[in-house]
């Protein structure tokens, strides 16, 4: 299946788009009942099991899959509505927004807990925790750090050998490098440290985790901080060079969020996806998909889930935003 | 002989009615108030919040370096997380003009009194309970108004509201069932004493007719009283008709006594054959017609004590011994022997007045056909029933008569036809019939006639 | 026998009176409660015969007074009304007996005769007559020291023959006094009791005449 999809990804750019998606594949086409159209933030890698599983199970279903930024999922949806059919996104605040201006479709009666569902619209199917993906090379012969303290202590320690060689999400471009910085703002003072400890090391910005772990692949940077622990396990999978820290100071854990587009014109076979992704999916495609199953943190050992409640809109707000930004700004770009 | 009355609605439904009517009234007096109490209660506490998280917002501006700067704490939105996940949409407009936030979110209209101003309205289609406050803040040299407006959807509140709905109706339904149970109770028990009181009237024998003494709920005294009134009146007229019967009665047989007792004199004197013939035959028709006056009267007794038959127990043999006991002086008088055999003593349940008359007018057949220095023979037997039976060594009935003489009985309530020697079985037969017995004629083998009151 | 008669009507009183005197009782009469009362309380009777229906008042209530001073005179109430309601009522306040008007005096004789027997058993005064002493109330008639025990009917026709010793009864006479109305009598009849009472006279020192074409007489045996 690998295989299959490979040979996708390789004909994808000679095929060209009028859009410009990051990725794009259409599942089970031959089908003769509806299409839905689904955009995502997830790489088709991880994700075509997913759909692989729901088409086999709804083989009259055809499922186009778009792929594109967390930032630019946003922006296209509220542009257009009815192209799509269902939304998937990292981004859980922006997605909670969509939800709270109208953009979704309520689903009733999906057994999910009430924690990871917000209004009956938006609901979560993964937890992901935010993650500092390491090059063991550059710390050959010395302790990994651990904490973002230590992280800063290393990256102190060695300024020459890390210069231009560390990278994060551009929280201006990324949807979900925003929330994480926002997240991780609120929690610890630590964050602006390292950022500005990062922005001093000429730091490497990224729109995409996917980008961020081909360059640490192939060592083009060392450290790269935030980046998605699902992408960062199946990248490190048969490579001893990279090293997935979970921060063990505390850890910002995000869900991958869900919902129908309210202007879908498939609402049966977009809610049929959706339930498929809540609660099929745990059960038949653990092995297939690298997505992580939705779990509960409570934050009890560090580890704390962001909460699917309005409190996400502070930081979209606009004047908020300017001023989070200039603050990071400040810090990173120097 | 009872005529039922006419029946317009019933006591006992208007009682349950007008009962379980004011129940479910105020059953639903009660699911209101909760209800309208509790809404109060759920918007007051929505409002709570949201004013809480508009001063939160309001803090959160300063103007720094002239610029207004409004840095939205995170909880002031976070505690607008319900169990509903209610959306929430905010505008903050500086001196009037729309600065961030949702722009489709107006601010409360006119002057915002107060601190806040609430107010209820519509929002993307959504009925959106919103708050707007402003507040002034003042820097170098410039002065600036910032306004807040935050509204909610309301789905958590009428969550909450239905849940509370549901309660204070099953609250209101359970009041209403224990009241309507409550009010069945309290109609029975009140038509109960009615249904005692009607229980007492109906029990009574037809001779009683004394005032009734037992306590009533003071609402049926005046009926009991006028109850027991009419009871006096009609005991009144009953005891003077009865006295009218009797003083009618005297009149007319004190004189016939009197003649009677001067024609039997006047006979002793008179030689002639024919003036004796005349005289016995007036005595003949005096005796004849005061027997048939009696029995008619004691038919028309007999007929409305077995219309309402008293049974009380008494002992067969007792009884009929103290009759033969009378009637002996009489049997004497014809030589005849009265003679009383059969069980010592048989226990039965009837009215012993009526039996007492049946058996006495068997006897007095009997002892009218005995021929002199004869025996009337009188057994009382308990099995297979209690039996009575009077025989004598007369001529017997007639055998193609004994049929005919049964058929009289039969109409024999229709007395006029039978005045005479046939009334005194037809009251045997009568007496047997109210009993749930019956009368057998007889003639024996050995010549005479039986009679068998079978009771 | 002394008899106490409460009758108002004077003509029934009158009628009663002289059919008991002939009897050989003697009869007082009171029309009235107040002269019963009067009676009672100076003289003795042997039997009251009271009228229910009295001018001043119910018989019963002289009854239940007569009874409550624990007088214990046989009292026959004399009713008019019907057989069953009052009777009772009369036999409750402590009668003896009663008599439905209109009766037949045989019957009322019979009856006196049995309530005195009941209440002592025989007479305080018997009549002796040459050698027989009679006892009406208990029927018995003492012979020669050897007392016999007579039927109804000749008991009624010694005592008729011993009331007036002397005196003729022709056989109608003694078949009005012995038999009721509605019997069949025939000449016969008399003269059976006729020849049974000589049979019980035998040793007395009395007989029984026969007067042809008269009727009978009780005689001394001389």
């Amino acid at each position: 299946m690998r295989y299959l999809i490979a040979l996708v990804l390789l004909a994808v750019p000679c095929l060209g788009w009028a859009d410009d998606w990051e990725d794009r594949l259409i599942f089970n086409e031959s089908a003769e009942g509806p299409r839905l159209r689904v955009i995502s933030s997830t790489d088709t890698v991880l994700f075509a099991p997913v759909i692989e599983g729901f088409v086999a199970e709804n083989p009259r279903i055809s499922v186009e899959y778009l792929v594109s930024g967390t930032a630019d999922i946003n922006r296209r949806v509220r542009a257009t509505p009815d192209a799509f059919d269902v939304i998937i996104s990292s981004a859980m605040d922006l997605q909670l927004k969509l939800a709270n201006d109208g953009f979704a479709l309520p689903v009733d009666d999906v057994p999910v807990p009430h924690w990871a569902q917000w209004h009956h619209s938006l609901f979560a199917f993964t937890s992901e925790p935010a993650t500092i993906v390491i090059n063991r090379t550059a710390f050959e012969g010395q302790p990994i750090p651990q904490t973002r303290q230590s992280l800063i202590e290393a990256l102190r320690k060695r300024p020459e050998e890390f210069r231009g060689k560390v990278g994060t999400y551009d929280v201006r471009q990324s949807g979900l490098g925003y929330l994480f910085a926002t997240q991780d703002a609120r929690a610890s003072e630590t964050y602006w440290r390292l950022m500005e400890v990062m922005g001093g090391l000429d730091v490497r910005l990224y729109c995409c985790s996917g980008e961020m772990i081909n360059d640490l692949a192939d060592g083009s940077i060392l450290v790269a901080y935030n980046v998605l622990g699902s992408y960062a396990a199946v990248r490190a999978e048969g490579k001893d060079a990279l090293e997935v820290v979970l921060p063990s100071d505390f850890q910002t854990i995000m869900m991958r969020t869900a919902m129908v587009s309210k202007a879908t014109p498939e609402p049966k076979a977009a809610e049929l996806l959706l339930r498929y992704l809540v609660t099929e999916r745990p059960a038949v495609a653990e092995e297939a998909s690298p997505l992580p199953l939705l779990q509960r943190n409570d934050g009890s050992d560090g580890r704390e889930t962001i909460g699917l409640d309005p409190a996400l809109l502070t930081f979209l707000d606009g004047l908020k935003r300017t001023k989070f930004l200039s603050a990071w700004e400040d810090a990173v770009i120097q | 002989m009872t005529t039922s009355p006419t029946v317009s609605g019933s006591l006992r439904n208007r009682l349950v009615v007008t009962l379980i009517g004011g129940a479910a009234v105020l059953a639903i007096l009660l699911f209101l108030t909760v209800r309208s109490y509790a809404a109060k209660v759920a918007q007051q506490g929505q409002d709570d919040i949201l004013g809480a998280s508009v001063s939160s917002i309001l803090d959160a501006a300063a103007l720094r370096d002239g610029q207004l700067e409004v840095d939205i704490p995170y909880a002031a939105f976070s505690m607008l997380s319900t169990p509903s996940d209610d959306r929430v949409f905010y505008a903050i407009y500086q001196d009037g003009e729309f600065l961030s936030g949702y722009e489709d979110l107006n601010l409360a209209d006119g002057p915002i009194e107060g601190r806040w101003a609430f107010q209820t309205g519509q929002v993307r289609g959504e009925r959106v309970r919103q708050v707007s406050a402003s507040r002034k803040l003042v820097g170098l040299g410039r002065q600036t108004e910032i306004e807040v407006a935050l509204g909610q959807t309301q789905d958590a509140l009428s969550d909450t509201l239905d849940q509370i709905s549901r309660n204070a109706a099953y609250l209101g339904i359970g009041f209403f069932l224990l009241t309507a149970a409550l009010s069945f109770w309290v109609t029975s028990s009140t038509i109960g004493q009615l249904n005692k009181l009607t229980n007492s009237v109906t029990r009574r024998g037809p001779q009683d007719l004394s005032p009734f003494k037992k306590p009533v709920p003071k609402e049926m005294a005046p009926l009991v009283t006028s109850l027991n009134s009419l009871m006096g009146r009609l005991d009144q007229s009953l005891s003077q008709s009865e006295d009218f019967i009797a003083e009618a009665a005297h009149r007319v047989r004190t004189p016939l006594a009197t003649v009677r007792s001067y024609a039997e004199a006047t006979l002793h004197r008179v030689e002639r054959e024919d003036n004796r013939e005349a005289l016995k035959a007036m005595v003949r028709a005096i005796d004849e017609s005061s027997r048939a006056a009696g029995q008619l009267l004691d038919h028309a007794m007999i007929t409305f004590r077995a219309d309402h038959l008293e049974r009380e127990d008494i002992d067969l043999v007792v009884l009929i011994r103290d009759l033969v006991q009378r009637l002996i002086p009489i049997a004497e008088m014809k030589e005849l022997t009265l003679s009383l055999s059969g069980e010592p003593s048989v226990p039965y349940s009837g009215d012993s007045i009526l039996i007492q008359n049946a058996v006495r007018n068997m006897v007095d057949n009997a002892m009218k056909y005995a021929p002199s220095d004869s025996a009337v023979e009188i057994t009382i037997i308990a099995h297979p029933e209690p039996q009575i039976q009077v025989r004598d060594s007369g001529p017997g009935f007639p055998p193609d008569e004994i049929d005919t003489l049964t058929r009289r009985f039969e109409r024999g309530q229709n007395a006029v036809g039978t005045i005479g020697s046939g009334l005194g079985l037809t009251i045997a037969q009568d007496v047997a019939t109210a009993h749930g017995g019956s009368l057998i004629l007889k003639n024996r083998s050995k010549g005479g006639a039986c009679v068998i009151l079978s009771l | 026998m002394k008899f106490l008669l409460v009758e108002d009507n004077l003509d029934l009183a009158n009628a009663i009176s002289s059919r008991m005197q002939l009897d050989g009782h003697v009869v007082d009469n009171a029309a009235n409660l107040e002269d019963a009362r009067a009676f009672v309380t100076t003289e003795e009777y042997d039997l009251i015969l009271l009228d229910i229906m009295l001018p001043d008042g119910d018989g019963r209530e002289f009854l239940r007074q007569h009874r409550a001073s624990r007088l214990d005179t046989p009292v026959i109430v004399l009713t008019a009304r019907s057989q069953v309601s009052d009777r009772i009522g009369s036999l409750d306040l402590g009668a003896d007996d009663y008599v439905t008007k209109p009766f037949d005096h045989a019957e009322l004789e019979a009856r006196c005769r049995a309530v005195l027997r009941r209440k002592s058993g025989s007479s305080k005064s018997t009549i002796e007559v040459g050698g027989i002493i009679f006892d009406p109330v208990a029927g018995h008639l003492t012979v020669d020291g050897v007392t016999l025990s007579l039927r109804n009917r000749e008991l009624r026709m010694i005592e008729l023959f011993i009331n007036a010793p002397g005196q003729v009864f022709s056989k109608q006479k003694l078949a009005d006094r012995l038999f009721s109305y509605d019997d069949n009598v025939s000449d016969n009849a008399i003269e059976v009791y006729v020849g049974r009472l000589r049979k019980h006279l035998e040793k007395s020192g009395m007989k029984i005449t026969t007067l042809r074409g008269l009727g009978y007489r009780l005689d001394h045996d001389d």
